[in-house]
């Protein structure tokens, strides 16, 4: 018993990661425009076709990865540029409005240029146990690649200039402007990496599932679980938020309400949290200004 | 009230000439057309006219559907009198999903609904619900027969009895969105504060206009499962809420006639791009919602109904010209001026341009 | 004596609602100017207008180069610090965090040396320089928000309000303060008030600004003499 439930901590933990990482891009483009992309599921999976094409060209795994997030990272910026800036103001309508437009097209661009059959997806990770047996290699592979993914980020915001810019026009666009920093491509630029994360996310979770247009489907609405329980506007929340969501979602699977309904509990943890806690755990605490 | 008898004939023409003329493949696409537009028109109910930002109605198409599935094949229910049961039970499923609804701000109800309407078809296979919903099977129904000896093939009898259940639907909506509480919906769409301070119920008209607008779209659903004769999980997917938004969006979000448009615009749009690819259909939507919202954000039905204006107004004042600038603010701030489709200005008119808005054109 | 900033027939709006309506002023190099009016006169949207936060009719100059239609980082690469109403503290960060974005467009070495001169006027940040700025008390955040502005190296420091929401002896010590400044770092300075005496003993030259057009423009001295401009514009 105790150990079931350690095992399926541990892949709850491995699944959670690839919910924290789709989680902190929508957290990313949430935190600097108040949009939330409904299609960052749909452009993951888009680069995870991407990479697929690479290595059945010939191109080792990791090769693939590489080139995917780099071409994700341009088209992130490209989509920001073209679509997104005439949002800047744009009621809540219009914006979700070309979000799901955006969802549609790039939905259909999978099914287009790779067809809507289900594809394996290689693993670059040993197919054995480990961990005692707590894990396949591929979900401790992934997590630690997550884990990589995650703390560079981490990093890149706390300790570079431009990353600090980053943080600032997200926080306050006009106040970042004043002291120089282009805002509009600090925007860009926060779409490219959440567009570069999903690809990762896309090639880590593509092994486990298999890839097919609607892949991350039910991985966006996790996403959305860990991001509001950790806190919408809160990047590291919402990477807790993720781990969490995906430990809840796999003790609740084997032990509560089956596998079935799973994606029913991610839809109670976002009504519960929107409902009890609107700002998530880790959510902005508002400051009044004099 | 010329208009009225205009319109009624119309309706009344536009009924009858399909009958005559149409094959029974076409009448069924027809029939489909007028079960999206009532589904549409629950959403822009809620959506245009109420601004609460809905992207799961498909769960009451589904639930709608599913009653009605299930009542005539467990328990024998005639089709009609599946209709007032769903109604019944979507509007208050409707009523419950709009309770917590009313603590959510625009985006997070977008994106709440999207969550329902992915989850949709993992509840309607649970095992637990098997033994009525069929599983991952469905259901299937039987087609009705037209009644009292009438001379038609089930598809037109279906055909017009889909019609006679609209016309009488869009009669009851046209009315609501016309007198005080339509007034009310669009006034809490348009500044819910100012609203509240008027006096109006803001919890009480937001529920209901929820559960008015889930029985549109569950009412919608049971129609729709008559005329396909079957409900199955993976046909209520998360496109069926996505086509939905997409219908109304085009035809306008607070646009009775719009809606219409908008199902004629998801029923025959995957017919004409399926030919070209299985994926051409969401492209499609895809790239039409997003020019929708960049270049005519009040919909195909707002775009006619502005143009409608102008011609009329080029016809008979021709003279002063701020009087017609006049005019235009005019339309854009009285929502009731409106025939067949009213400006969802809030909803879609740019913020004013603030500080933070400008000097973003690095 | 040159003029750092000239502005002729300024005009600016907000969507539909016009608030400068055809404005001439200049700014001395090295001198201090006072942009007086009563509330809703349009004294900020002026600051911002310079700033380009605003779209703007017009020409504007700085140093002889066109300003006006420049992007609002452009103009602040060029040399223009803003204080801006509300101080535009970036809450979240802290100080040390607002400081270096202070200093975001200047290489970096070159601006950490600048802190030390920073906490010279303001010991104060130098105890709060892990504290997240949000936490900071109304005085200490118009401290940093002019922190923020001279890391900007500027030519010309626009400042508005300064003095909002302060008690008198804190006020007295910023303006205190932002004299060893000018003196310090040759920087010209325009200077948004309600409080207009304070105003007028620290600038040199004034205008005053009423419902988007100048009414009075001279030397700050005979304004403040001018006993009809004081009762019905300035108000004490
Ligand atoms: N974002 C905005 N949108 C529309 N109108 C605005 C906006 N900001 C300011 N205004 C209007 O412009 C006019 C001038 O405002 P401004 O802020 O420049 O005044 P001010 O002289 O700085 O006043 P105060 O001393 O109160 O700060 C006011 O009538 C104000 O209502
Ligand atoms: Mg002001």
């Amino acid at each position: 018993m105790l150990a079931g439930v350690l095992h399926q901590i541990m892949s709850g933990l491995a699944t959670g990661g690839i919910y924290a990482s789709v989680a902190l891009a929508l957290v990313m483009i949430y935190q600097s425009t108040h949009h939330v992309n409904f299609a960052q599921g749909e452009m993951a999976t888009f680069s995870t076709y991407v990479a697929l094409m690479f290595i059945n060209a010939g191109f080792s795994y990791w090769e693939a990865l590489v080139m995917a997030v780099v071409l994700s990272f341009i088209v992130g910026v490209a989509i920001e540029r073209v679509l997104m800036r005439p949002l800047a103001n744009a009621p809540v309508l219009a914006s979700v409005g070309v979000f799901i437009g955006l969802l549609l097209v790039v939905n259909a661009m999978s099914g287009w240029f790779f067809d809507y059959t289900i594809k394996q997806f290689p693993s670059p990770f040993p197919d054995h146990p480990m961990l005692g047996g707590y894990l396949s290699g591929h979900e401790l592979g992934s997590t630690g690649v997550t884990l990589l993914v995650l703390l560079s980020v981490y990093l890149f915001f706390r300790h570079t200039r431009l990353g600090l810019a980053m943080r600032a026009a997200a926080h306050n666009a006009t106040s970042s402007r004043l002291v120089g920093i282009r805002v509009g491509w600090m925007l860009a630029l926060g779409w490219g990496l959440a567009a570069a994360i999903g690809a990762v996310a896309g090639c880590m979770v593509a092994p486990i599932v298999f890839l097919d247009p609607n892949m991350m489907g039910g991985i966006l609405l996790y996403a959305f679980a860990g991001a509001l329980l950790g806190g919408i506007d809160s990047p590291l929340g919402s990477v807790l938020g993720g781990f969490a969501v995906g430990v809840i979602e796999n003790l609740g699977g084997a032990y509560l309400v089956g596998t079935e309904l799973k994606l029913t509990m991610a839809l109670v943890i976002i009504v519960g949290v929107l409902l009890i806690k609107p700002t998530g755990l880790m959510g902005r605490r508002v400051y009044s200004r004099v | 009230m010329r208009t009225f008898w205009i319109t009624a004939l119309l309706v009344l023409l536009g009924t009858i000439w399909p009958l005559a003329g149409f094959s029974n493949y076409h009448l069924f696409q027809l029939t489909l057309v007028v079960v999206y537009a009532i589904a549409i028109l629950g959403q822009a109910l809620l959506t245009g006219f109420n601004g609460q930002i809905s992207l799961g109605h498909g769960a009451f198409y589904a639930i709608g559907a599913y009653t009605t599935a299930i009542l005539m094949s467990t328990w024998n229910v005639p089709y009609w009198a599946t209709l007032p049961i769903s109604a019944v039970v979507c509007a208050i499923v409707g009523f419950l999903v709009g309770l917590p609804a009313l603590r959510l701000e625009g985006l997070y109800l977008a994106l709440t609904t999207f969550a329902l309407a992915v989850a949709v078809p993992q509840v309607l296979k649970y095992k637990l619900f098997e033994d009525w919903t069929g599983g991952v099977q469905g259901l299937v129904i039987d087609k009705p027969e037209a009644p009292f000896g009438l001379p038609l093939s089930p598809d037109q009898w279906l055909y017009l009895f889909t019609v006679g259940i609209a016309v009488v639907l869009y009669i009851i909506a046209w009315n609501i969105v016309r007198g005080r509480v339509g007034r009310a919906m669009m006034a809490i769409r348009d500044h819910a504060m100012a609203a509240e301070a008027m006096g109006i119920n803001l919890p009480m008209v937001k529920t209901s206009t929820f559960a008015l607008s889930a029985m549109y779209t569950g009412l919608a659903g049971s129609l729709g499962a008559i005329a396909v004769q079957f409900v199955a999980p993976d046909s209520f997917g998360v496109f069926v809420s996505i086509f939905l938004f997409v219908g109304l969006v085009v035809g306008g979000v607070a646009s009775i006639g719009g809606t219409l448009i908008g199902a004629a615009f998801i029923e025959f749009v995957p017919n004409l791009s399926d030919l070209v690819s299985k994926a051409a259909p969401g492209a499609v939507y895809g790239v039409i919602l997003i020019a929708v919202m960049f270049l005519m954000p009040a919909g195909a039905g707002g775009f006619l109904y502005s143009m409608g204006r102008k011609l009329s107004r080029s016809r008979s004042a021709q003279t002063d010209t701020s009087e017609q600038a006049e005019e235009t603010a005019a339309v854009s701030h009285d929502p009731m001026s409106g025939m067949m489709s009213m400006p969802a200005s809030a909803a879609f008119v740019e913020r004013p341009v603030t500080s933070e808005s400008t000097g973003q054109n690095d | 004596m040159t003029n750092l900033l000239e502005a002729k027939g300024l005009h600016a709006a907000y969507g539909e609602t016009r608030v400068l309506h055809g404005i001439d002023f200049a700014i001395r190099q090295g001198g201090v100017t006072a942009l007086l009016g009563a509330n809703g006169a349009g004294k900020t949207t002026t600051l911002r207008a310079i700033c380009g936060l605003i779209r703007t009719r017009g020409e504007m100059t700085l140093d002889g180069k066109r300003i006006d239609g420049m992007a609002t980082e452009d103009i602040v690469r060029l040399g223009v610090a803003h204080v801006p109403e509300g101080r535009g503290t970036f809450m979240e960060l802290t100080v040390e965090e607002n400081m270096r974005l202070g200093a975001y467009t200047r290489p970096a070495r070159e601006a950490t040396d600048d802190f030390e001169h920073m906490f010279d006027y303001f010991p104060r940040l130098k105890e709060r320089y892990k504290q997240q700025a949000g936490t900071l008390s109304g005085g200490e955040q118009q401290m940093l928000a002019i922190v923020r502005a001279l890391l900007l190296r500027p030519r010309l420091l626009l400042l508005d309000e300064p003095s909002f929401g302060l008690a008198p002896l804190i006020v007295q010590e910023i303006f205190r303060i932002l004299g060893r400044i000018k003196e310090d770092a040759g920087v010209s300075i325009l200077l948004v008030e309600q409080n207009a005496a304070i105003a007028l003993e620290f600038a040199e030259d004034a205008y005053v600004l009423e419902t988007g057009r100048i009414v009075m423009a001279g030397s700050s001295a005979d304004i403040s003499k001018d006993e009809g401009i004081r009762r019905s514009y300035l108000g004490y």
